[in-house]
């Protein structure tokens, strides 16, 4: 990288859809559905008959003022929808009704990054366009599947607080699982039940002003999106570098080759002719509705991983991992249930590091699916911390644990793995490896302290690993006098 | 059998005698089911068979039961062709009834057929219709107004005993008086519009054409209400029940001077001042009333119903239903179908409305003619603080000669001055006929219509003044509806 583009730094806002787990559509009573036989759930409502009216479905409003809630946002008092008018096959009236110049849900924050607002509109019909061009133009056919048009949405739309794509993935990552927690939406990217497109432009470092953006699409997870945005500022930085300038374009990011490509130039961009949605009156909640979707709310991640840091006193890092996954949060406030004498710290760095390590080498996933339950985890936590076993031994046991499901005290008592806590047995162990190793334990003595290793490793394979390493080392450096 | 002219009757009349036992329900619907097979004023664009009348009618006992409706093509109906007079949907048939058609046909109404209208609603004269126009009864060389054309044909012309219809700036209200029958718009909301084919959703209202008053009142009964699927519908509190008043002592009718001032027939002037003197006669009072922005309700009429339509008329683009014509790709599909599908009014109004709502263009159009709207609106608040009624000629002129307009859209719009401030305003508005005026130029009588307005969800009170002042009128059309 040359030394002139570093002195620009990025920019990034993100625009997330949410599509909510609402029984039926927003704006009638046709069920939801995902991967269903194509337009079968579909009425003249979602099919733009003529004649037809929209009636606002009640729980998605009530789902759009719990994120509203959970994002800190200010709801409008009266919030407007309106009519966003374009022409296109998966556009049934050829108008999208979505909100304007005055939003369910404005000016709140999720963490460090503020939310310029969430409103709530209705999701288009899927296209499949058959042939090789996989577009409209140069398709042999396209075709229609209305059973998603119509799908209630909250587009969440942030301000450009972000500056790198590990920033963007972890803060979506975070958004995901505040939507998830709530209960509103499966947020999964690659149904396309949560949609991100980010916003992408740099500018000098220290200056405040927003330089040229590019829009990348609907990527269909957190990690291509990081990519693509890494690959994007960098190629933003070499055209500015290079004294060329960035054209406002639309591009997608193709994770297989780490190539972008130009979509459609923003230049013939729209004109969406908004206009207040006359068939809808205002959508004013009354109290009772606030006060229930502040109700609603659980302890959200961000507010998880804050106590976890400081009230359990685990580390920032294991503490936003645990809190951003419900299902991982869940195990391990159960792990630490099992027992009180469990110190969180050492419980959280067992689940996020050995256990999940474990699990992902075993080919699982999600820890409330294993075969491991949070008492059994926690029954071989408490051994270690005891010194029952050793951290060695718990490793290879709960490796079996994952496995089978079998019992920590069982798996120790039947391979012989409890460590040796009599210090006497231990002591004539280690005197037996100072003898048995003569010219080590005597360059130990001359001060190459490094070759203590031998000794250890002695005592270790004499004890079948079933003796504390710290503790063997005491030993040893005490009869060497050191 | 009945040896009764059933064209002499009204549809209240035609009730009590299939209720009292005198004719029985089948003969009445095969009676009119022969009218309507008569029909040479272009009146219907489609014409049910007995089977087709009945299928989907309740079998309910009770007035109105049993008396047949015309339903203006605007409406859907489950099965049965609904084109709102357009060739882009020549042929489509909705998969469902709209919710005016489920209520007179739960109250046991059959179905006689689809009316004429111009295309989309958007017309005076019935002209627009992309298949034919239809024709004045009392005078088949004009036209019978629009864009509930048909719908006014068809009752005026003895070929349904009532009609459906619906009022944009005045489509019930003007025909009615061209026609001389009543024509009552509602106020907005009162009626659900689901089903109804939109042409500028905040200002359509569907609403009876009737011989008499007291018809209006019998059908609005059955129409008003609160609709599930219609989130704007709130219905009349208290309903609609038949009017009986015989005087109007201790009311006030409020005439805008400045509104009416120009470009009134002197005929139609004369029916006005007479009806005036009638009002007078029967104890209630004339008093000028001011609307100082209804003058430029036509102007913030032709911005706003335009840019609602320019949206409501984009869902035609031939994927789903009604016609397509093929093009070599997408966007010529679009514009083809569109091309040919949409008559040249249409197309004008979707071009106006379009424009009026474009990115640098919406505050300078509809911005400035919602806030015109905003203070018709007051004025209307501001003039029913000091009068109970605001009441005013329905047409400038009685029933124009085919063809006479069509190539002046302004002069067109013109038949919209006195209607369409009520319009935008919201209110409740009738029109009765109120005698006959020569037209200009010459020629035996036609109708002139009185338009009364009141304030919003007073229905009840209109009716009442209106049944009053309608018996003092004492205007008859049996003649021409019998067709003798």
């Amino acid at each position: 990288m040359s030394g002139a583009t570093d002195e620009f730094e990025a920019v990034i806002g993100l625009e997330i859809h949410v599509q909510l787990s609402t029984e039926t559509k927003m704006f009638c009573g046709c069920r939801l559905s995902f991967g269903d036989e194509p337009n079968v759930h579909t009425c003249p409502i979602c099919l733009g008959h003529p004649g037809v009216l929209p009636v606002p479905n009640r729980r998605a409003i009530e789902y759009g003022l719990q994120i509203a809630a959970a994002l800190e946002c200010d709801v409008a008092p009266r919030s407007i929808f309106h009519r966003k008018n374009y022409f296109y096959p998966d556009n049934p009236k050829a108008y999208q009704i979505s909100q304007f110049d005055i939003p369910l849900a404005s000016n709140g924050h999720l963490g460090e990054v503020r939310i310029h607002r969430a409103h709530l509109e209705e999701d288009a019909a899927k296209m499949i366009h058959v042939g090789t061009s996989g577009r409209i133009q140069g398709s042999d056919t396209s075709l229609v599947d209305f059973n998603r048009a119509g799908t209630p949405l909250v587009e969440i739309v942030t301000e450009p607080d972000l500056t790198s794509g590990a920033q963007v993935r972890e803060w979506g990552q975070l958004l995901r699982a505040t939507v998830k927690q709530l209960g509103v939406s499966n947020v999964n990217m690659e149904e396309g039940s949560l949609r991100c497109d980010a916003n992408v432009s740099i500018r000098p470092v220290g200056s405040s002003g927003l330089g040229t953006k590019t829009e990348m699409k609907n990527m269909n997870s957190f990690r291509y999106l990081e990519r693509g945005v890494e690959a994007e500022i960098e190629r933003q930085k070499q055209l500015v570098a290079s004294g060329e300038r960035v054209v406002q374009e639309t591009l997608h990011f193709d994770p297989s080759s780490g190539e972008l490509h130009s979509l459609r130039s923003k230049e013939e961009s729209h004109d969406y002719r908004y206009m207040p949605e006359p068939d809808l009156v205002p959508l004013a909640p009354d109290t009772a509705m606030l006060d229930a979707a502040a109700a609603s709310l659980p302890e959200l991640p961000a507010a998880r991983a804050e106590r976890y840091h400081s009230e359990l006193g685990i580390q920032e890092g294991a503490a936003r991992l645990l809190s951003v996954e419900t299902e991982w949060a869940a195990f391990f406030e159960d792990v630490l249930g099992s027992d009180e004498s469990i110190e969180p710290r050492v419980a959280a760095n067992w689940v996020t590091g050995e256990f999940a390590g474990e699990l992902r080498r075993q080919g699982e996933q999600d820890p409330a699916d294993s075969r491991v339950s949070p008492k059994s985890l926690g029954n071989l936590v408490s051994m270690v911390s005891a010194n029952r076993v050793s951290h060695g031994s718990a490793k290879s046991v709960l490796e079996r644990m994952v496995a089978d499901g079998s019992d920590p005290e069982a798996i120790v008592r039947e391979q012989g793995l409890e460590q040796i806590s009599d210090t006497g047995e231990l002591q004539r162990i280690v005197d037996a490896a100072i003898e048995g190793n003569a010219k080590v334990a005597e360059q130990v003595r001359g001060g190459n302290e490094k070759a203590i290793g031998a000794l250890v490793g002695a005592v270790m394979k004499e004890t079948r690993g079933r003796a504390d390493g710290g503790e063997v080392t005491r030993l040893l450096r005490q009869s060497l006098g050191l | 059998m009945y040896s009764g002219d059933l064209t002499a009757a009204t549809a209240a009349e035609t009730a009590d005698l299939i209720a009292s036992g005198e004719l029985s329900a089948d003969e009445c619907l095969g009676t009119w089911i022969d009218r309507a097979a008569g029909d040479e004023l272009g009146a219907y664009l489609w014409r049910a068979s007995r089977d087709q009348a009945d299928a989907g009618t309740a079998k309910v006992g009770g007035p109105p039961s049993g008396v047949p409706i015309a339903i203006k093509d605007i409406f859907c109906t489950a099965g049965v062709p609904t084109t709102a007079a357009s060739k882009l949907l020549e042929g489509y048939r909705p998969p469902y009834d709209a919710t005016a058609v489920t209520r007179v046909r739960s109250a046991g109404l059959p179905m006689l057929g689809k009316t004429n209208m111009d295309e989309f609603a958007m017309g005076s004269s019935n002209e627009n219709s992309a298949f034919r126009p239809a024709l004045n009864p009392w005078d088949t060389g004009r036209v019978p107004g629009g864009s509930s054309g048909g719908s006014a044909a068809a009752v005026a012309g003895g070929l349904a005993p009532w009609a459906l219809g619906t009022d944009t700036g005045g489509s019930i209200r003007q025909p009615a008086a061209l026609c001389g029958i009543v024509g009552l718009k509602p106020t907005y909301g009162s009626i659900s519009r689901y089903g109804m084919i939109a042409f500028a959703s905040s200002l359509d209202q569907c609403g009876p054409l009737t011989v008499d008053v007291t018809d209006a009142a019998l059908m609005l009964g059955l129409l008003e209400g609160r609709d599930e699927m219609d989130s704007t519908s709130v219905g009349i509190e208290g309903g609609v029940t038949r009017p009986q008043s015989e005087d109007l002592s201790g009311l006030v009718f409020g005439v805008p001077g400045d509104l009416i001032a120009e470009g009134v027939d002197p005929g139609v002037k004369a029916a006005f001042e007479a009806t005036l003197g009638k009002i007078r006669d029967l104890g209630g009072r004339i008093e000028d009333v001011r609307l100082p922005h209804a003058r430029h309700g036509i102007s913030a009429y032709y911005v706003l119903a335009p840019a609602e339509a320019s949206t409501n008329l984009s869902r035609y683009d031939g994927v789903r239903y009604g016609n397509r014509s093929p093009g070599s790709n997408l966007v010529d599909m679009y514009e083809e179908t569109r091309e040919q599908g949409f008559g040249p009014e249409v197309k004008r109004r979707i071009m106006l409305g379009t424009y009026a709502l474009s990115s640098g263009y919406y505050e300078a159009y509809y911005g400035r003619a919602q806030r015109v709207r905003t203070m018709i609106v007051r004025d209307f608040d501001a003039a029913f603080e000091a009068v109970d009624f605001v009441v005013t000629p329905t047409s400038p002129s009685v029933a124009f000669e085919l063809g006479e307009k069509t190539g002046d859209p302004w002069a067109m719009y013109l038949n919209d001055l006195f209607t369409v401030p009520m319009s935008l305003a919201g209110v409740p508005a009738i029109s009765i006929p109120a005698g006959l005026a020569e037209p200009e130029g010459g020629g035996p009588g036609l109708p002139v219509g009185f338009q009364i307005a009141a304030p919003a969800f007073h229905e009840q009170k209109l009716l009442e003044a209106s049944f009053a002042l309608e018996g003092a009128i004492g205007f008859d059309g049996s003649k021409v509806r019998s067709g003798i």
